[in-house]
């Protein structure tokens, strides 16, 4: 084992030590129900994740009805799946097109729809993301194999306030006549912040 | 306050580190710090913008050091130290009121130019610029007298558009526009 994971192995265990340190005195200040952190952990692991997400964007990519209630008001929409809670109060999708490709960022923390999408990815927080999709979002979207043509507008959201942004990609070709559970295996995390397009369905390309 | 965490438009941190797919938690304890955090907001520690700040406030190196949980850790602790008693937090940061927007889709605004020693959600990267209204927002609770107990003054928010060279000069990259959500006090109408 190397010296920096030795290091790293110190850290998380400091960390553990001082969690549990917290968790003594937060019980002892009658903030923690019984169960009440079990519970939540079971939740954010098991519940949520881009598996939502996905069967919203499939909705929308198969039923033209759901996609206008969608970008209408798209708290609405995606409460139709029972999707909703924290950091989804307020959600809003921005469609990709032929001319348009979004991409989400949270410049100031780390910002994202939880209830579709479950929490970020350790990329989405990290500060090189943060700091570079708002000055080079093209060049930042190229490194991560994803290249934008010049005569595509690129418009980036921070997500600097309480409202939460979903991307709607474009439908793949070759998808004809999918249902919407088969059309959500297309749709993928990165395709849903915008640092991809949804997968195709010959298989692997994330560009 | 022009904290690290304000990290829009900064050089020097390098590639994305970006990989495909990872656990919501990464050791036990991370998944027990974030419902900790989520506890004490629920219990009435802080409200969530006064646990923003809480982060904002940890030690530079600390913040750059520490990982996401790592800073969720330390900003509870604070918190913790910090507040002796509890106030249940109004659930949600939604608010209606009888105030019409004062900007449409469309209008030219301006960013104010400003500094605060406090906590804002205004990015240092967009104060003092021209931009113009791409959506009109609910009003929600605002972070800047919220996260200091001041009050909730809930006001509108708008997506505010601007053009990439407006933000960074000729070092911006074509075809690029960058939304910003603001708070309606963050924006005064644009001098025609």
């Amino acid at each position: 084992m190397s010296t920096h994971d030795h290091d790293h192995d110190d850290a998380d265990a400091a960390f553990a030590l001082r969690t549990e340190a917290l968790e003594a005195l937060m019980t002892e200040r009658g903030l923690v129900p019984p169960g009440a952190i079990e519970a939540i952990v079971r939740h954010y692991e098991q519940d949520v994740g881009p598996m939502n997400g996905a069967r919203v964007v499939a909705r929308a990519w198969a039923d033209p009805a759901y996609r206008t209630r969608l970008l209408a008001d798209a708290t609405q929409a995606i409460a139709e799946f029972g999707f909703a809670g924290p950091q989804g109060e307020h959600m809003v999708a921005v469609e990709n097109g032929p001319r348009v490709h979004n991409v989400v960022v949270c410049t100031l923390c780390s910002c994202y729809p939880w209830p579709v999408l479950g929490l970020p990815p350790s990329w989405y927080k990290d500060p090189a993301y943060r700091s570079r999709i708002v000055r080079e979002p093209r060049r930042v979207l190229a490194e991560m194999g994803l290249t934008i043509a010049e005569d595509v507008e690129v418009r980036v959201w921070d997500s600097s306030a309480e409202i939460r942004y979903l991307v709607l990609p474009e439908r793949p070709g070759g998808t004809d006549g999918w249902d919407e559970t088969r059309l959500a295996t297309l749709v993928t995390r990165d395709a849903m912040i915008g640092v991809a397009r949804a997968a195709t369905p010959a298989g692997e390309d994330r560009d | 306050m022009d904290g690290i965490h304000d990290l829009g438009g900064m050089r020097g941190f390098g590639r994305v580190p970006w990989s495909e797919a990872e656990p919501a938690f990464h050791a036990p304890w991370e998944g027990r710090v974030f419902a900790l955090a989520s506890l004490a907001l629920a219990g009435g520690v802080a409200n969530v913008d006064s646990f923003r700040h809480a982060i904002e406030r940890l030690d530079p190196v600390v913040y750059l050091t520490s990982g996401y949980y790592g800073r969720w850790l330390a900003a509870t602790e604070l918190l913790l130290r910090e507040t002796v008693g509890t106030t249940p937090p109004r659930p949600g940061t939604l608010r209606s009121i009888d105030r019409a927007p004062r900007f449409a889709a469309g209008d030219r605004v301006r960013t104010r130019q400003m500094h605060p020693a406090g906590h804002t959600r205004l990015p240092r990267y967009a104060r003092g610029l021209h931009g113009t209204v791409a959506l009109v927002h609910p009003a929600f609770v605002l972070p800047d007298t919220n996260a200091h107990g001041r009050g909730e003054d809930p006001q509108h928010v708008y997506a505010v558009r601007f053009a990439a060279r407006e933000l960074w000069g000729d070092d911006a990259e074509p075809g690029v526009h960058v939304h910003v959500d603001c708070f309606e006090s963050y924006l005064e109408p644009d001098a025609p």
